[in-house]
């Protein structure tokens, strides 16, 4: 049995990095994805609010002391536009937040879009010195930079992608072409494939994530505060939970077309509730619930209480129950349901 | 002796159809066993049964005496009418890769000589020959040292030469002792290869038995062909069947003797005449009522 498993198992992973595309895209995406939001999310580049300028020469002296000030607000970024038509017609497609004219002491807002309100009222707040009850207080500690808190959902979400498109997608692929009709006349059993499958793509995903977090920490320095034994458990945990989510959608069809809208039904809502790129801080109550029943929900929020605050094993044990128990109902529900040949 | 495979009143329906319609044979050891039929006849529904890749409706299948089980999987080998192989595998590794899925294995180099695939040991299995392909997945096939080795249309979509290349292996490794089952539409390949043959037809067998045996049975008679550019100037000299085809004239006859006597006795020009004795191919037109690849 064990040298059956071994023989499927080094198949799949002769397969994954003879496929040249794939096992670059694997190593490459994530990597990417970060480079990227590093660029995008640096401090100095990281504007919330466009604010578009026209004619902005012969300022009169009452309007050009708020433009200054106006000027020198935090995550705004101004940008010059030669005709009001040309503002203006920005300003009605989103493109930006407010339009304003200084020469002319005049601005244009959009009445739609709360970020026109907001950046009106930081137009307005500019020149007023403004006396409250409240005293400022500044947080202490090492703040975690945007790109490193994301750096755990990049991890989960490519864990997630290559498991479910690379064990779902390619077994379905595998059903439609015969390659499994012609296994299952062999004594090789479905529990001994599908733990070779298992198997070779944990590999596979720890070998990718591996690359990628190393490739990470050397370049970005980013900070590992738990054990790399945690981590290397809720990636095995989390890499494992995924599999066998995608043995379900692997299970029985031999359309490719099908698996590939499941595969993407499931990934882009996981992907948007997860956490992987925003917090669901403030979402509505059933929208953190349902997230809860998303695998990748528990797997990212796992390794980045790792990483980020340096949690133990037991301090993600609810993560860390979930995944175990998602695991085991997925994997149950797949065996059950696995087919070696076409159904449909 | 015991049959190494014995299959009785075999039943398998799909909706509007009956696939296999009843059928009994058997497969004594070290023979070849041809299901010959034309495209439908219910070939490859038997063989798939028989692999377990389809359940059949009813009947009984006993592999040497018994129901099929882990015994059967361990010890057949087969072959599908088209397969696709995992990617990514050279032939050599594809090849050890079936072979290490079996408890029971053939020494390799000798099975890469038998199927002639020294030369494509290190490429790519998709990107191989259509040829090539087909000695590959009968290598597969013979990766477990099998007692029975099950052949579904083994040389179908290949050339002439492929296929007279294919038959050749297959003579070599009935020679060896093995029992082989094998699914055709091609006569040729059946006289040369089987020692049995059952007809099917529309889900039924319609006749087994050795293939001189049938041409004793249902090829009696033989074909007359005159090529001629004008064959209504011969039709009327034999009083037997006769038939207009392509570039002359057939005529179809029990008493060959007689009807030799009646063309020479008549001044027609007999140069382009040919007389043929019937071969599979006419046996099954006599008994299905229409060729092999309608």
């Amino acid at each position: 049995m064990f040298k059956r498993i071994l023989i499927i198992f080094i198949n799949r992973n002769r397969e994954f990095y003879r496929d040249k595309s794939g096992f670059g895209w694997n190593i490459l995406f994530p990597f990417f994805v970060i480079v990227g939001f590093s660029l995008i999310f640096s401090q100095d580049s990281r504007k919330e609010y466009k604010v578009g300028v026209i004619n902005s020469g012969n300022i009169r002296n009452e309007i050009s002391v708020q433009y200054e000030e106006f000027r020198k607000t935090k995550f705004v970024e101004f940008i010059e536009f030669e005709s009001r038509e040309t503002g203006i017609n920005r300003l009605l497609h989103h493109r930006i937040d407010l339009l304003i004219e200084p020469s002319e002491g005049r601005y244009w807002k959009s009445s739609s879009s709360p970020k026109s309100f907001m950046t009106e009222k930081l137009l307005i707040s500019s020149s007023e010195k403004i006396k409250t009850g409240f005293v400022p207080e500044t947080v202490t500690g090492r703040e975690i930079p945007y790109v490193e808190w994301l750096f755990p959902g990049v991890l989960a979400m490519n864990m997630m992608f290559s498991a479910l498109f690379g064990v779902g997608y390619s077994v379905v692929r595998d059903r439609k072409n015969g390659v499994l009709k012609r296994f299952s006349v062999t004594p090789l059993t479905p529990f001994e494939f599908l733990t070779a499958q298992i198997l070779s793509r944990m590999f596979v995903i720890l070998l990718t994530t591996g690359t990628v977090y190393l490739a990470c920490i050397l370049i970005y320095g980013f900070e590992n505060r738990g054990s790399y034994l945690s981590l290397l458990i809720i990636f095995m945990l989390g890499s494992f939970s995924m599999v066998s989510l995608a043995l379900i959608i692997a299970s029985r069809s031999s359309s490719e077309e099908f698996a590939g809208g499941i595969l993407n039904l499931l990934s882009w809502p996981m992907m948007l509730l997860s956490e992987v790129w925003f917090s669901m801080e403030g979402a509505r109550p059933w929208v953190i619930k349902f997230a809860k029943l998303l695998p990748l929900s528990h797997i990212t929020s796992g390794i980045r209480q790792i990483m980020n605050d340096g949690a133990s094993l037991y301090d993600i044990r609810s993560q860390i129950l979930a995944l175990s128990v998602m695991s085991i109902i997925f994997l149950s529900a797949g065996s059950v349901l696995f087919r070696w040949q076409k159904t449909d | 002796m015991e049959p190494v495979l014995e299959i009785r009143n075999l039943r398998k329906s799909f909706p509007g159809v009956k696939a296999v319609d009843g059928i009994s044979f058997s497969i004594e050891a070290g023979t070849c066993f041809g299901l010959l039929g034309p495209n439908g006849a219910g070939k490859t529904t038997t063989i798939e049964i028989i692999e377990g890749i389809l359940n059949e409706d009813s009947g009984t299948i006993l592999y040497k005496g018994e129901n099929r089980g882990k015994r059967f999987k361990a010890e057949a080998g087969i072959q599908f009418q088209s397969t696709r192989l995992p990617e990514y595998l050279t032939v050599f590794e594809t090849l050890k890769t079936y072979r290490g899925l079996y408890p029971g294995k053939t020494d390799i180099d000798w099975i890469i000589e038998v199927c002639r695939l020294e030369e494509i040991l290190n490429r790519d299995n998709r990107k191989i020959s259509g040829g090539q392909k087909q000695r590959l997945l009968l290598a597969i096939a013979l990766t477990n040292n099998p007692e029975l080795i099950i052949l579904d249309e083994p040389t179908t979509g290949l050339d002439p030469q492929a296929r007279r290349h294919l038959w050749e292996i297959v003579t070599g490794i009935k020679n060896s002792g093995k029992t082989i089952i094998l699914t055709t539409h091609y006569m040729e390949e059946a006289e040369r290869l089987c020692d049995k043959i059952a007809i099917m037809d529309y889900g039924k067998i319609i006749d087994i038995d050795t293939p001189n045996s049938l041409l004793m049975k249902y090829g009696k008679g033989a074909t007359i062909y005159i090529r001629t550019e004008d064959p209504e100037k011969y039709r009327n000299i034999l009083s037997c069947q006769y038939f207009i085809v392509e570039n002359g004239i057939e005529f179809r006859t029990d008493f060959l003797n007689l009807c030799i006597q009646q063309l020479a006795a008549s001044e027609a020009d007999l140069t382009g005449m040919t007389v043929r004795t019937p071969n599979l191919e006419d046996v099954f037109l006599k008994l299905t009522g229409h060729t092999l690849r309608a």
